[in-house]
């Protein structure tokens, strides 16, 4: 052991790991809102809401199905994903037309109902959901211990999202996806349906929370109210990255976690504000956001 | 904001349109002095801080088009520190509530010149994460009593003569301080500011090409409907002499949207009106417990889906009138 500015290796080492873990999950919910808002111009309030879910899906699905974490992170994203899609069907689909605000209304409306829900049937207290068996244990790294599912948490979480830059900026159908925010009229004459695409990309939107939100059942508890604190810090984070760019998102996420973990270490006061401080500064230095275009 | 105002209003003569918003003023005035022998004076007065609150930021959404989603921060704060310089520096109610309003203002100009910044959704996002911000201040500071806020504040002497404690007195205070600000933020909507104002909500680009610094004039009115908000905050905790966490969290918030949606966006008396049927609603469903959030809610998707006018709206649509 040894120290670094007066603290201990292992206690920053850790808090960096704790960063890294935050990062991952800002960086996913940060990403599905991007996503969402390129192709609906709808900012989703309830993308806490759906993330939640997904922890609360893979603590149902143990308990009344005897379904485990790996089925679970398949099948939980899929069960939100298509109630995300039933919802745009329902009622995002009419408020297109409108000013944006009324999208962000519809949501925080919806993110209050599922909480709510959440909250009568489960109480506010936390439900635990244990690690899988096959990443329990970890790594001694000799200045620090990395327990597996951390490890695995911040690899599957760098791997979906270049997983989706790479769908969104290199392959056919993710030029089809950029084409119809530009010009849905023109890519409609194309012969393809965009309202559809539409529909599937909120679903995939929501997929990626509910995803996120089964990989945090271990790490956090699952309790309703997970979702509502953890949205506000993502749309400071999306203040701060702007949502131009998805490669952006996720060097915003990670860095914010990571820069929050670290806070903890040196000053633990502003841990839970330092997010918001710096969007305060990004927003005196560089209105945009640091990746974003002026608008 | 699209069907904010219908267009056959406008070609009626402005004589009648006046006549409507006197009497339907006259009539709010009548039921607020009437209504305390009828029902509790502590849930009118409440009911009115919420009235001036929801008017306040009405301001902002429906005469200027930007949505706060983080007034919560300036209604819990100048609630906060009415509560404390009334118990903690035994400031008359008068200084306290001053003092609560300044602290509004102050946080409304520099949240507000940041929040400017950007525009459109963003600008919503940015509010929210500043009010966040303000609410783990006011979790973590000493003053603020933490979770247990700030109780037993006294209610004191207004002017050194006039004893709060006394219901009727309490009442006629609020009362005042609600309809002052109500026919201020009349008056603003209506002056040539106002119009300027509007004109930034319909179209800013052209605003700006007509020489107008909207950016100036979105910040004024920032601040003016945090002030507001800091008015209804600050007399709030005289009246119910407790400042606490739920003021300044993020609910709060979402709580003065959904009034306002439910009387009516951009109308003047919708706010007033969304305030009480908020307010009664949870009075009456308090048994029910968490529900209440899902019925919450439930109204803000039906109004976004079905009622985007609001109460208020709907009715001077179908009267053809302005309210």
């Amino acid at each position: 052991m040894f120290e670094i500015f007066g603290i201990p290796s292992t206690a920053l080492f850790g808090q960096l790991l704790i960063g890294l873990i935050n990062g991952s999950f800002y960086a996913l919910l940060s990403l599905g809102l991007a996503v969402i808002f390129g192709m609906l111009n709808i900012i989703n309030f309830s993308h806490g809401a759906q993330y939640m879910l997904g922890a609360f899906a893979a603590y149902l699905l143990l308990q009344y199905s005897g379904l485990g974490y790996w089925p679970a992170l398949i099948v939980a994203p899929v069960l939100v994903g298509i109630t995300g899609m039933i919802v745009e069907r329902l009622m995002l689909q009419w408020l297109y037309k409108l000013d944006h605000l009324y999208g962000l209304l519809l949501t925080f409306g919806l993110a209050l109902i599922i909480e709510g829900v959440a909250r009568n049937y489960f109480g506010s207290a936390g439900l635990p959901y244990t690690v899988p068996e096959s990443l329990r244990g970890g790594q001694n790294l000799g200045f620090m211990f990395l327990p597996n599912y951390r490890a695995w948490v911040i690899v599957a979480s760098l791997t979906i999202c270049f997983g989706t830059w790479f769908v969104i900026e290199r392959t056919r159908l993710g030029a089809n996806l950029r084409a119809a925010t530009e010009n849905p009229t023109l890519v409609r004459a194309f012969g393809i349906n965009v309202p559809r695409m539409i529909t599937l990309t909120y679903g995939f939107g929501v997929a990626l929370a509910a995803f996120a939100g089964v990989m945090a059942a271990p790490v956090y508890n699952v309790s309703p109210q997970m979702g509502s604190e953890l949205i506000i810090v993502v749309f400071a984070v999306v203040v701060i990255g702007g949502m131009g760019s998805i490669l952006g998102a996720i060097i915003t996420g990670f860095g914010l976690g990571v820069i929050e973990g670290l806070t903890k270490v040196f000053f633990p006061e502003a841990s839970n504000t330092v997010i918001f401080v710096i969007m305060a500064i990004v927003l005196l230095v560089r209105p945009a956001g640091l990746f974003g275009r002026r608008t | 904001m699209e069907q904010r105002v219908a267009d056959p209003i406008a070609r009626q003569p402005s004589a009648l349109r006046t006549h409507a918003e006197t009497i339907a003023f006259v009539v709010m005035v009548a039921a607020l002095m009437v209504a305390p022998f009828f029902t509790y004076p502590l849930f009118l007065m409440q009911a009115m801080c919420f009235a001036l609150f929801a008017c306040a930021f009405n301001l902002l959404i429906g005469y200027v088009g930007l949505l706060s989603f983080g007034h919560a921060l300036y209604f819990g704060w100048a609630s906060y520190l009415a509560a404390y310089s009334a118990k903690a520096w035994g400031f008359p109610p008068e200084l306290a509530i001053l003092t609560g309003t300044a602290t509004a203002a102050v946080c409304g100009l520099v949240a507000g010149s940041l929040a400017i910044r950007r525009q459109g959704i963003y600008f919503a996002m940015i509010t929210l994460a500043l009010a966040q911000m303000m609410y783990f201040f006011a979790l973590q500071a000493k003053f603020t009593g933490g979770e247990d806020g700030i109780q037993a504040v006294p209610r004191g002497l207004l002017f050194g003569i006039i004893d709060l404690r006394n219901e009727v007195a309490m009442y006629i205070v609020v009362l005042v301080i609600f309809l002052a600000g109500f026919l201020f933020i009349y008056r603003i909507i209506h002056s040539p500011f106002g119009e300027v104002l509007k004109a930034i909500r319909e179209n800013e680009t052209r605003a700006i090409s007509l020489g107008y610094k909207t950016d100036r004039y979105k910040l004024v009115a920032f601040v003016l409907s945090a002030t507001l908000a800091g008015v209804a905050g600050a007399t709030k905790a005289i009246v119910l002499q407790l400042a606490s966490l739920t003021d300044v969290n993020w609910p709060m918030s979402g709580e003065v949207v959904l009034m306002t949606l439910v009387g009516g966006l951009g109308t003047i008396f919708g706010p007033v009106v969304g305030s009480f049927v908020i307010l009664l609603m949870q009075y009456k469903l308090a048994p029910v417990g968490e529900w209440v959030l899902v019925i919450q809610g439930v109204i803000f998707v039906a109004c976004v889906l079905l009622f985007r006018r609001g109460v208020i709206g709907e009715l001077a649509n179908w009267l053809r009138i302005k309210l």
